[in-house]
C-alpha cells in the first residue's frame, strides 16, 4: 500500500487537520506520502517532513496553489495521486471541496467522511446525520477518502525526518480565481481543536448575549460554537456553526446553552466525552443525551458559573 | 440564459431514521419524504436569477425512482419551469450521479448548473464536485452568494475559518449552503399550474451512462448509544460535578 496525504496547511504551517489525517493512514497501513501544495509553502513542507510516520513529502510550490482552488489542485492531485493505492484528505471545507473532483478525474467513488477503518478497502462512515453507521467496501484502484477529523487520534507532529522532494508541476485551470477571504480572528481555541466547547443557540435571544458565554468561555479556555438557529438569525457568524452542515467537534467537555438538541445539531456533538446542557424546558432532546443536565434559565445560570469559576 | 438544477429525493430532515433490525440499510417505508433541504435552497436561487431577468429558463432534474417524480413536482410548484426524470431503482451513487447529470448537461448546455451542498440522507458531499470535473467546468461550492456578471459568477463561499471570495467563468458548477437564501412555499395555484409542466423521461441506458456501483454497503448499524445522564440541582452541583465527577475542568 501507499498512501497519498493531502497536507492542510496555511502556507506557513501544518494544520492539526493533516496529523489526524496522517493517523488514518497509519491504520490502513503502508508508506505515506504528504504533499503540500501551495505557495511560498516552504516552511509548511518543514513541518510535514517532521510529522511521525510520514516517509516522503511532496512539495508543489507554485502561485497557482496558493489558495487551493479546486480546479488547481485537483488537477495535481490527479497527477500525481495515479501511482497511489489511497488518497486521502480531511473532512474539512478544503478537503470536501476538491478531493471528489480528484475521485470524478480517477473515475473512482470517494468514501466521504471516513470514521474508522475496517481493512484496506472497507471503511465506516456516518450517514443519516449520524442517525446510522455505514460500513462499505470499495471495488475501485485507488482508494479516495476523507477523513472524520474527530475519529482518529492525531500523530505527534514531531520526530519523523521525511524527506522532501520538489514537484514542478504546474496545473492551471484558468477557470476559477480567487478574489478574497474574511477569515475570523480567533481569541479563543479554535473549534474543532478545543478540548472544551461551550455553544450557545436561539435561547441566546441576540449577539450581544454572546458576552455571557465568552466570559464562561474565558475561565475555561474554551471556544465558542453556536447552533444553526443561532447562526441564522445573525447572533454570530457561520463558523461557529455545530452540526451536520456545520463543524464536527468532540471535546472532553461540551456546553449546550438554550439549544434544543435537533438532531442537525447532535450530529455535530454527540461524540464529545461530557455533554452539559443548560435549558430553561425539561423536556429539551438535548437532555436526552446529555451526561448532566441544568433545567434553568441561562440568563440566571451562566452569570452564576462565571461567578462560581472564579 | 439557462439553469439546470436538482431536486433529490430524500427522507424529511424532522425524521429520525432507525435502523433497519437487518442491518441492511435504514427503515423509510412509510416515512415522509422530501426534497433535500439544500437544493430546495438550489431551486430558490435559480429562480430568483431568473425572476431577476438574469435567466430565461430553469430546468429541474431527479434520479431515482419513479416517485421521484414527486419532488420534480414541487420545484416545478416553486418555480422552475420544466423537468427532466432519470427513472432508476438501481443503488445510484454520486459518482453514478454526476456522470448521469454530465449526461444532461451535455444536452441541455445550460449557461449555470446549481445543486445543494449535500445530500442529508448520504452526506456524501460530492456529486456537484464531481459533475464540475467531468464536464471540464469551474466549481464554487458551499456558496452563501451568488452574483453574475459578465460570462462569471462571484461566489462567496462558507469555510471553516470564515468566508472567501472566488469568482468562476460560466458555464459553472454552485452547490448551494444553508444561508444563500430563504426557500419560498408553494402557493396553491402554483401547485396547480406545476402540473401542467413538461417533465422529460430518461434511464441511464438511454443516457448512455454505466451506473454500476463502486461502492458495496456491507452493513448499517445504529451509532453507538449515549444514555441520558442525571439532572443537577443547580449551577453550585453542576460545577462540583465537573470538577470531581467528570473531571473535567
Ligand atoms: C438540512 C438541515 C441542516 C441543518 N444543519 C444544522 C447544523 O449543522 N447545526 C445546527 O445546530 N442545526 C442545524 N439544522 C437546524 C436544526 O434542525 C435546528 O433547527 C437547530 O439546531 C435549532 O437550533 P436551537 O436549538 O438553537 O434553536 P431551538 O430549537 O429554537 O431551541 C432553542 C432552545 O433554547 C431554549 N431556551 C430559550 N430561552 C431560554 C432561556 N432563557 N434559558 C434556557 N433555555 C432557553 C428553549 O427551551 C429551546 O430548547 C439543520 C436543519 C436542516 C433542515
Ligand atoms: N439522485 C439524485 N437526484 C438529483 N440530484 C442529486 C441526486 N443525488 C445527489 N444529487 C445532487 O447532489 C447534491 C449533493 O449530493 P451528495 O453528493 O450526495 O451529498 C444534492 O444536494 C443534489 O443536488
Amino acid at each position: 500500500m501507499s498512501i497519498l496525504v493531502i497536507a492542510e496547511h496555511n502556507n506557513e504551517s501544518i494544520k492539526a487537520a493533516t496529523l489526524v489525517t496522517v493517523a488514518a493512514a497509519q491504520e490502513i497501513g503502508g508508506d505515506i506520502s504528504v504533499l503540500v501544495a501551495g505557495a511560498n509553502c516552504g516552511a509548511a513542507a518543514e513541518e510535514a517532513a517532521k510529522i511521525d510516520g510520514v516517509t516522503k513529502v511532496l512539495v508543489a510550490d507554485n502561485a497557482v496553489y496558493e489558495h487551493q482552488l479546486a480546479e488547481n489542485l485537483a488537477a495535481l492531485v490527479v497527477e500525481i495521486g495515479k501511482d497511489y493505492s489511497h488518497i486521502l484528505a480531511c473532512t474539512t471545507t478544503t478537503g470536501k471541496n476538491f478531493l471528489p473532483r480528484v475521485a470524478a478525474l480517477l473515475d473512482v467513488a470517494q468514501i466521504s467522511d471516513v470514521s474508522g477503518v475496517i481493512s484496506q478497502d472497507t471503511f465506516q462512515r456516518p450517514i443519516y446525520a449520524g442517525n446510522a453507521v455505514a460500513t462499505v467496501q470499495s471495488s475501485d484502484p485507488i482508494k479516495v477518502l476523507t477523513i472524520r477529523g474527530t475519529a482518529f487520534d492525531s500523530v505527534a507532529a514531531e520526530g519523523g525526518s521525511a524527506a522532501i522532494e520538489a514537484i514542478d508541476v504546474v496545473t492551471d485551470a484558468g477557470l476559477s480565481r480567487w478574489e478574497r477571504a474574511e477569515i475570523a480572528k480567533l481569541e479563543r481555541p479554535e473549534l474543532t481543536a478545543a478540548n472544551i466547547i461551550i455553544s450557545g443557540g436561539r435561547g441566546m435571544q441576540n449577539g450581544e448575549n454572546f458576552a455571557l458565554l465568552e466570559a464562561v468561555a474565558d475561565k475555561l479556555g474554551a471556544a465558542i460554537g453556536a447552533s444553526r438557529a443561532a447562526v441564522d438569525a445573525g447572533f454570530v457568524p457561520n463558523d461557529m456553526q455545530v452540526g451536520q452542515t456545520g463543524k464536527i467537534v468532540a471535546p472532553d467537555l461540551y456546553i449546550a446553552v438554550g439549544i434544543s438538541g435537533a438532531i442537525q445539531h447532535l450530529a455535530g456533538m454527540k461524540d464529545s466525552k461530557v455533554i452539559v446542557a443548560i435549558n430553561k424546558d425539561a423536556d429539551a432532546p438535548i437532555f436526552q443525551i446529555s451526561d448532566y443536565g441544568l433545567v434553568a434559565d441561562l440568563f440566571k445560570a451562566l452569570p452564576e458559573l462565571d461567578e462560581l469559576l472564579d | 440564459m439557462k439553469i439546470l438544477v436538482t431536486a433529490k429525493r430524500v427522507v424529511d430532515a424532522n425524521v429520525n431514521v432507525r435502523v433497519l433490525s437487518d442491518n441492511s440499510g435504514v427503515d423509510i417505508n412509510n416515512v415522509k419524504m422530501a426534497v433535500n433541504p439544500f437544493d430546495e435552497i438550489a431551486i430558490e436561487e435559480a429562480v430568483r436569477i431568473r425572476e431577476a431577468g438574469n435567466a430565461e429558463e430553469v430546468v429541474v432534474a431527479s434520479i431515482g425512482p419513479t416517485q421521484c417524480k414527486e419532488q420534480i413536482r414541487t420545484a416545478l410548484a416553486l418555480g422552475a419551469d420544466r423537468g427532466i426524470f432519470v427513472e432508476t431503482d438501481a443503488d445510484i451513487q454520486p459518482l453514478a450521479v454526476a456522470k448521469l447529470l454530465k449526461a444532461l448537461v451535455d444536452k441541455e448546455n445550460p449557461d449555470l448548473i446549481i445543486l445543494g451542498k449535500q445530500a442529508i440522507d448520504g452526506d456524501n458531499i460530492q456529486t456537484g464536485q464531481m459533475l464540475a470535473a467531468l464536464a471540464g467546468l469551474p466549481q464554487a461550492t458551499f456558496a452563501s452568494e451568488i452574483l453574475l456578471a459578465d460570462g462569471e459568477a462571484t461566489v462567496t463561499r462558507e469555510i471553516d475559518g470564515g468566508m472567501e471570495t472566488i469568482t468562476v467563468k460560466t458555464p459553472a458548477v454552485i452547490t448551494a449552503d444553508l444561508r444563500l437564501n430563504e426557500p419560498r412555499y408553494a402557493s396553491l395555484p402554483n401547485i396547480m399550474k406545476a402540473k401542467k409542466k413538461s417533465i422529460d423521461t430518461y434511464t441511464p441506458e438511454e443516457l448512455g451512462v454505466d451506473v454500476t456501483p463502486r461502492l458495496t454497503t456491507l452493513k448499517v448499524e445504529p451509532p453507538s448509544d449515549r444514555q441520558a445522564g442525571v439532572i443537577v440541582a443547580d449551577v453550585e452541583e453542576l460545577v462540583d460535578k465537573l470538577k470531581n465527577e467528570a473531571k473535567v475542568i
